[in-house]
């Protein structure tokens, strides 16, 4: 290969990267456009991408028609608790898991891969009447619950990574030295996780705070209702929107899972990639 | 010797029981003692500003003159509803008075979700709404919800274009026909401009429901009172006419049929498009979103041989077969929709008024914003045909819609159309009918 081929390619990679890039990020940047347009530039034949009379009207109607103050805290308060709650059911399942490898973690295992193919409306009636059997229907505990449940596979897959990272060398010169399991766990093991701890807590403070269709099911009262479900009253039937006030409020939205992500994107590839090649 | 880390760990502990305590005590939802007073849950679907405002100014003054009976607003979306009702019905949570639109409740009221209303309506609100209107929420013998707003699809024009073309101006009295239609949206085209364009993201709610007029209805009954389709020549008029306006008289944008109605507004301000067919609803966006100057007019949709005759799928207030408190429930419902009340609602909303009392308001009848054509419609606003056919949603979904879609793209012909509507429209339909 000579060195003009290598440029060319390497040329190429990166155009395909930055064609990428720009497909991914046009809606997002179309939003941000969007929410600082007024209604009658909204309605112009001729769009541009920087507003040519920047407001916030849209940001002031967002607040003033809407609950998203509380409604974020809603969000807020059931993404931290599930991401949390999430963490500290699925390690020490992984851990099991990764540790102890026979029939019991195979199958244990290949429940997690298939319990990601059920689809909500298939499980959301039964939920329902279990949620309504426990008295927590219209809570945010209610809530909280389907989302540790929800997002435990996917932790349990991700922790299971990690720990599988973390030489059993360790463990046993831990045992060696008198430590039983749960010291062991705790000392030894919890610390060099503590990464991948935090990339699956936050990624299941993602999945809870963007979550839509459970929280529109299970939360009656309006004082309850979460971001997500908050942002459809700006919807019209026949799919009319509030165009500008809608853009402001899912822009804020939208704000928390984009700083989050891209803090650990780098530790959810780590964790995806752990243990895969024997060093 | 003390771990250094000990303080952060008591710490954060601490802030995660904090977190999670109230969780667990919000476990037990809201069933708050009330002290014998009785509270109604009423979830809206009111998204506009005007009217989520003139919705809870009403249930705020409800409240205010009812100690015993309080309202619960519950904001609900349009968007989602079907949804959201269809699992709140299975877990016994559904609100006790339910907005929504009278073409969803066709499965909830033969399903038994809802109540009829029968015997518990007051006679005032019988007799203010007109028959044609509550047809669309009879269902069997029973009166499922009552129907409150409704909308015409309007022809919005641009106003300058269009006298300046020198065509006839139609008014209600003196509509155009389908064939004068199709000959003036020809004569606006040209220029790098269309005479029309078709906002057909749902094209089967507007094909059906403009098929009025011109004598279709596509959905029949049989002796045994069995609904079939049949696609009749009063069926073809709209869809013929639109397909030969995009695929052959090149006056309607191809560009539009995957359009929603709000899509169209651009193209439609630029000069691009000089008519958009629109509900009436979307005169709101327009009188907000127009360029200074910029002058647009209503005007009646075209009338065929049923006259202006359209079907419409009224906004609906229903009550829940399993609220405890349906005689409540049915008064504040009335008290909702007092003809002063309705009109209130109906400006929010910029949709017309069902009752009879509240269309005669002098607000509704003014020429600004196009508001006295659609009163002047409102007599002609009929049930629309599918209406009260079970299994609808499943025909629309899986072989209407597709079928319309190609149609209009100018992949199939109308003996295709037809074929698909009726042949396999009636296999779904069967299935909900055995």
């Amino acid at each position: 290969m000579t060195a003009r081929t290598r440029v060319l390619g390497r040329a190429g990679q990166y155009l395909a990267l930055l064609a990428y890039l720009v497909f991914l990020a046009f809606p997002f940047l179309w939003l941000i456009s969007t929410a600082f347009k007024s209604p009658r530039e909204l309605g112009s034949l001729h769009p541009t991408w920087i507003p040519r009379h920047p407001t916030l009207d849209n940001f002031r109607q967002a607040f003033d028609e809407q609950p998203l103050l509380h409604a974020g805290l809603n969000s807020l308060i059931a993404a931290v608790s599930a991401a949390l709650i999430a963490v500290v059911i699925a390690t020490p399942m992984a851990y099991v898991m990764a540790r102890h490898r026979g029939r019991l973690a195979t199958a244990a295992t290949g429940w997690v891969v298939v319990s990601q193919a059920f689809p909500f409306v298939l499980l959301i009636i039964p939920l329902f009447l279990v949620l309504k059997n426990l008295r927590a229907i219209n809570s945010v505990g209610g809530l909280v619950m389907v989302y540790v449940v929800w997002s435990l596979p996917f932790a349990l897959w991700m922790l299971n990574g990690y720990v599988r990272a973390v030489p059993a060398e360790l463990e046993e010169a831990a045992a060696v030295d008198g430590a039983g399991r749960l010291r062991t766990l705790v000392s030894v093991t919890a610390p060099l996780l503590a990464p991948g701890i935090v990339a699956t807590a936050l990624f299941a403070f993602i999945t809870a705070w963007n979550e839509f269709f459970f929280a529109l099911v299970l939360l009656k009262s309006p004082e309850k209702q979460t971001l997500p479900v908050v942002l459809t009253h700006f919807l019209g039937a026949e799919g009319v929107a509030d165009l500008g006030p809608l853009a402001a409020a899912a822009f804020l939205a939208t704000l928390p899972s984009l700083v989050i992500f891209a803090l650990i994107q780098k530790r959810i590839t780590g964790g995806m990639l752990a243990g895969a090649v024997k060093s | 010797m003390r771990d250094p880390r000990r303080p952060v760990r008591r710490l954060t502990v601490a802030g995660v029981l904090a977190l999670l305590l109230p969780l667990l005590a919000g476990c037990s939802g809201d069933r708050a003692d009330t002290g014998g007073v009785i509270t109604l849950r009423f979830q809206s679907l009111a998204w506009q500003k005007e009217s989520v405002d003139a919705t809870k100014a009403l249930v705020k003054e409800w409240n205010a003159g009812h100690p015993a009976v309080q309202v619960q607003y519950v904001q609900g979306s349009w968007d989602t509803v079907h949804d959201q009702l269809l699992t709140a019905f299975e877990g016994g949570e559904a609100p006790d008075v339910i907005h929504d639109a009278s073409d969803d409740l066709a499965d909830f009221a033969y399903g038994g979700r809802l109540a009829d209303l029968n015997a518990l309506l007051p006679e005032r609100l019988k007799r203010d709404i007109p028959a044609r209107s509550w047809g669309t929420t009879t269902f069997g013998t029973g009166v499922y919800g009552v129907p409150f707003l409704q909308e015409p699809r309007v022809l919005i024009a641009n106003t300058k274009l269009l006298r300046s073309s020198g065509v006839r101006v139609p008014t209600v009295e003196q509509p155009w026909s389908w064939a004068e239609f199709s000959q003036v949206a020809k004569r606006l085209s040209g220029a790098g401009r269309y005479g029309v364009a078709w906002p057909l993201k749902e094209p089967v709610s507007a094909t059906l429901n403009l098929g009025l007029g011109a004598g279709g209805r596509l959905f029949a009954r049989d002796a045994g009172g069995k609904a079939k389709v049949e696609f009749t020549a009063g069926d073809a008029v709209v869809p013929t006419t639109i397909a030969a306006q995009v695929n052959t008289d090149h006056s309607a944008a191809r560009a539009t049929l995957g359009m929603g109605g709000s899509d169209t507004l651009p193209g439609f301000f630029g000069g691009k498009y000089a008519m958009v067919p629109l509900g009436f609803s979307y005169r709101q966006q327009i009188a907000r979103q127009a360029p200074p100057g910029f002058a647009w007019t209503v005007l009646p949709a075209p009338a065929g041989s049923a006259g202006l005759d359209q079907g419409v799928s009224p906004q609906t207030l229903s009550v829940a077969e399993d609220s405890p408190h349906k005689k409540e429930a049915v008064a504040f419902i009335d008290f909702l929709l007092t003809p002063a009340h309705m009109v209130r609602l109906a400006g929010g909303d910029w949709m017309l008024p069902t009752g009879t009392d509240a269309l005669k308001d002098p607000a509704l009848h003014t020429t600004e914003d196009g508001w006295a054509t659609g009163a002047a419609l409102a007599p002609y606003l009929r049930p629309a045909p599918a209406q009260s056919v079970r299994g609808y949603p499943e025909w629309k979904d899986k072989v209407a819609t597709p079928a319309l879609q190609e149609y209009y793209s100018g992949a199939i012909d109308t003996g295709e159309l037809r074929k698909r509507l009726v042949q396999d429209g009636n296999r779904v339909l069967a299935r909900y009918q055995r």
